[in-house]
């Protein structure tokens, strides 16, 4: 059973299949393995023991009465703590919500159970998922399986450190501007952004609604095809979400590239990267084409706006979306007795942290009257042009080529005084949120202190599959997922 | 003394009449209790999504269409950001730079003539909540949130400034309530909050606007014409005594009859409009609006001047009849069944609407075969005026039929000569007091005796018929 942890879904579920293990021990082996790790990790911010066992059991008893099993039958997963699971805590890492659970579910929760998932626990974010480093949890910081002293990146580190580290088989997160894909970098796992619509967002805490959008992280990218294959589709609540055939992405996942052309955009190889990242994707971009893919540069021009975008359009509708609390109707209320603008102040005062207040200041001020056309508006425009960039480079690449992130995971403490250094973390990834496609990160080597380095690849919406198919085929024609941390 | 030129602008929210929320499945209806008609997303919980009622959209519309105005094909929703405990969270989904439609009229009569008062523009947002403050003594230093109200679909039709007075403002909105009722989107009911109104008004020249206010808590249309009134008194103080008037939010104090201004709340508010991103770009394509079209009723203009056509109905009539749908409705399915409009006129306007009065027309029990059948036996004389009106009481109550009454409280009337002969000569005998005043020229007396008849009869006798034997009778004695 040891090694459980280890394996990836497509792999327990095997073993399964041939009843050479059950749901119950492979629930149980996680949390063996969370109660030997999660001490040095601290991925988790609440955990679901007895529940999980439960559901555990009673998939055993389906299973032993031969009735139809779900795709991802008793498979554990972590799920980041925006996602709402009714009745259990769901703190977006904020104190503000400390308290808080929803009467109601989202969508993809719905989903992964009835595919049989079971649910481990939720994971620790950046308050909000404002962040990069999952530094800006309220609780406290979560570390990188591979280094203990570095972050593991934001702001669904929970998820990818709990994956990384073996606590948890599947973990969901979510990306508003790199926030899935920059963490499973850092820690050398799978994390796909999905196209803007794919997946539901009904049940996911908004930080910037144009830009969010829950994804999986995983341990292979098979896994992840899986993964999303369960939890993508049209879903009535969510009107922002697309009316579009589901392909099934595991067809697609064949080890072999003939045909697929693969653009390299320059400006993702230039200011502030770090040599081995740069050397390390080079260096996959030719193993592609030893695959058969044909391998061009590429320009998005606009490439340098995208962060100052990013900024504008996320704290603006952040703003917005964050006025709810305001411990009127739920969550933290100052315990001050006090008139109601006070209530209001103190609250959230108490409430917030400090990113989290940044961003909402910084969102109420883009939209203020005088300001909105030069920032909001302007912001606006910005964003289809970089969506226009993106359009003409898929008119001749399947995919572009990317580093996830300029550089390997970075020390604790290092950048948290320092926002605008922080918000750089992300500017590889922030603008495929923009422009609404697809994007995967997976490991391609390893960069300073023998710390994991991420491969980006960008393709056009509701493509995911010809994505998953390049990650797949470089994925099986090198080795490195099969690297685990030491921990 | 100058004149000035009065221009007023109403801004009207009608509360649409839709079985649920602008962007949940909660129910409207009014008088709940707090917070039973409540969910994930009218709440604003954390997460959860709103989605587009598409009834409300087809209503406001049709509501579109009926004054003239311009569907926008791309509209969109957005965040109209302000804090306040009645709205969950804080922020209301609006229309701000796409509304769904522009431009239209509504047509009001001034000095006689018709006017058109002009349309800016229609839009669809969510209400608010509702807050109740503490009453007693634990509960004083609380306030309380109902949020049933919160999420209910809101239409917004705004005019231009083109009012000229209260009584023009008072004619627009009777005339714009008129429209939205026959087109059964909103039962516009004040009391209820389902049609609510605020005005701007300013006092400026021939083609110049003053400086304007914004005037507030108007709970009917008669406080409104009285609000405007005040407030049009204030500013033409001000103005005439050289000072200016301040561009600030009032309310109107039915009691003290005056307007206040309203500092604080309301006031230099930037409510930091932005397109609300959890709602994708609405499109309204063309084949939408037509279907929608061709459901728009016979509005109420168009069926006054075919009341007067069609019924020969004097004007006083046609506008008393097509003043609500519901009873033009009920005038021309009676005259279906009894092809006498001024008839079926007279009565509908007279009893049936004194009785309607008391009920809404929903739970009316008569059909109108029924009311045909009651006036048809009044027109055979089997039923006297007096009769038919008690009749229809007991039609109204129980919703039995016209004749089956007449039957059963035995109320024909007795037109029957021989058997009135006979009660008459009694009557004449019986009275002779009466008979000598009429012999000495007291044509009241004559009145008198037919009195006596009806009593003898219990009110059945023919009235016409009493009328004419006991005049044969005292001829007779006279002789
Ligand atoms: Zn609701």
């Amino acid at each position: 059973m040891n090694i459980i942890p280890e394996l990836p879904a497509n792999k327990i579920i095997k073993l399964l299949k041939r009843k050479e293990i059950s749901v119950e021990e492979i629930v149980l082996a996680q949390f063996k393995r969370i109660d030997e790790v999660e001490d040095k990790v601290k991925a988790f911010i609440s955990l679901n023991k007895e529940e999980a066992i439960n559901e555990a059991k009673m998939w055993d008893k389906k299973i032993h009465e031969d009735k139809k099993i779900p795709p991802l039958c008793g498979i554990p997963i972590a799920i980041k703590d925006n996602i709402c699971v009714k009745n259990e805590k769901t703190t977006c890492g904020s104190r503000i919500l400390e308290n808080f659970s929803p009467p109601y579910s989202a969508t993809v929760i719905d989903k992964v159970k009835n595919a049989g998932c079971i649910i481990i626990g939720k994971t620790n974010m950046d308050e909000f998922a404002m962040g990069s480093s999952t530094e800006n949890s309220s609780f406290y910081v979560t570390r990188n399986p591979w280094n203990p002293e570095t972050i593991p990146g934001g702001s669904s580190g929970g998820s990818a450190a709990s994956v990384a580290s073996g606590e948890v088989t599947l973990a969901l997160g979510s990306d508003t501007g790199g926030s899935i894909r920059q963490p499973a970098a850092l820690c050398g796992i799978v994390g796909m952004k999905p196209t803007y619509g794919r997946v539901s967002r009904y049940g996911l805490v908004a930080f910037a609604s144009s830009l969010d959008q829950i994804g999986p992280l995983t341990k292979d990218v098979t896994d992840c095809a899986l993964l999303l294959q369960v939890i993508s589709g049209k879903d009535n609540k969510d009107s922002t979400s697309i009316d579009r055939p589901v392909p099934k992405y595991l067809e697609y996942l064949i080890p072999d590239l003939q045909g697929i052309k693969v653009g390299l955009p320059k400006e993702y190889f230039v200011t502030g990267i770090e040599k081995e990242v740069k050397e390390s994707v080079l260096q996959a971009a030719k193993v592609l084409e030893d695959l058969g893919a044909k391998v061009e540069e590429t320009s998005l021009p606009h490439t340098e706006y995208a962060v100052a975008t990013y900024y504008l359009i996320a704290t603006a509708e952040a703003s917005s979306n964050l006025a709810r609390y305001d411990g009127v109707k739920y969550g933290y209320r100052t315990k001050e007795k006090t008139n109601m603008i006070d209530m209001y102040k103190k609250t959230r005062k108490e409430g917030f942290g400090d990113e989290v207040k940044r961003r909402i200041m910084l969102g109420t001020y883009v939209l203020s009257k005088g300001y909105y056309e030069n920032y909001y508006g302007k912001a606006l425009r910005v964003r289809t042009l970089i969506k226009r960039d993106f359009e003409k480079a898929f008119e001749k690449f399947d995919v572009l080529l990317t580093p996830t992130s300029p550089t390997v995971a970075f020390k604790i403490g290092e950048k948290i005084d320092d926002p605008l250094k922080m918000y750089l973390s992300d500017i590889f990834t922030i603008s495929a949120n923009l422009a609404g496609i697809p994007g995967i990160s997976i490991p391609c080597g390893f960069g300073q202190n023998n710390l994991p380095v991420g491969l980006q690849i960008l393709g056009r919406p509701f493509e995911e599959e010809t994505i998953l198919r390049v990650a797949y085929a470089y994925e099986q024609s090198t080795e490195w997922r099969k690297r685990k941390p030491e921990i | 003394m100058k004149e000035y030129k009065i221009y007023i602008g109403l801004e009207v929210h009608v509360e649409l009449s839709t079985q649920s929320k602008l962007f949940c499945g909660c129910k409207t209806k009014f008088g709940a209790a707090p917070n039973t008609q409540t969910c994930p997303v009218c709440l604003g919980l954390p997460g959860v999504l709103p989605v587009i009622n598409r009834k409300a959209v087809e209503y406001t519309i049709i509501t579109a269409l009926a004054l003239n105005s311009r569907i926008n094909k791309n509209c969109r929703f957005a965040r109209k950001n302000y804090y306040y405990p009645d709205l969950p969270k804080n922020y209301q989904i609006s229309q701000y730079e796409e509304p769904l439609a522009s431009g239209g009229w509504v047509e009001i009569k001034a000095n006689g003539k018709t006017k058109k008062i002009g349309i800016e523009r229609i839009h669809l947002e969510e209400d608010a909540g509702k807050l109740i403050h503490g009453e007693i003594k634990e509960d004083k230093d609380f306030s309380f949130v109902d949020y049933n109200r919160a999420g209910i679909p809101l239409m917004e039709i705004v005019s231009r400034p083109e009012i000229n007075s209260p009584e023009e403002a008072y004619e627009y909105l009777v005339n714009l309530r008129q429209i939205v009722r026959y087109l059964g989107v909103s039962d516009c009911n004040m009391e209820e909050g389902s049609l609510r109104c605020d005005a701007n008004i300013s006092l400026g020249e021939e083609n110049r606007m003053g400086t304007k206010t914004e005037l507030k808590n108007m709970n009917s249309f008669k406080e409104i014409r009285e609000g405007l009134r005040a407030e049009i008194k204030r500013q033409y103080e001000l103005l005439s005594r050289g000072e200016k008037v301040i561009q600030e939010t009032r309310v109107w104090d039915p009691k003290k009859k005056k307007t206040f201004s309203m500092r604080g709340k309301e006031e230099a508010h930037d409510y930091r409009y932005f397109p609300e991103p959890d709602l994708p770009p609405l499109f309204i394509d063309k084949s939408w609006v037509e279907r929608l079209k061709a459901i728009i009723p016979e509005l109420p203009q168009e069926r006054f001047n075919r009341f007067i056509h069609q019924y020969g109905l004097p004007e006083y009539d046609a506008g008393v009849l097509t003043e609500s749908k519901d009873i033009a409705d009920y005038f021309e399915e009676c005259v279906k069944f009894f092809p006498k409009p001024k008839m079926v006129s007279n009565w509908v306007m007279g009893d049936f609407m004194r009785l309607v009065k008391k009920e809404d027309m929903t739970k009316i029990k008569i059909s109108p075969a029924s009311t045909a059948d009651l006036l048809s036996e009044v027109e055979k004389g089997t039923l006297s005026t007096t009769m038919a009106k008690e009749v229809m009481e007991e039609m109204f109550k129980t919703g039995k039929g016209a004749s089956q009454i007449i039957e059963e409280r035995g109320l024909k009337q007795i037109s029957d000569e021989e058997s009135l002969d006979k009660v008459a000569d009694e009557v004449v005998k019986e009275n002779p007091k009466a008979v000598k005043d009429w012999q000495k020229g007291k044509s009241q007396a004559i009145k008198f005796l037919v009195g006596q008849l009806m009593r003898k009869t219990k009110g059945k006798a023919n009235p016409q018929l009493a009328n004419k034997l006991i005049e044969k009778k005292l001829k007779n004695l006279s002789g």
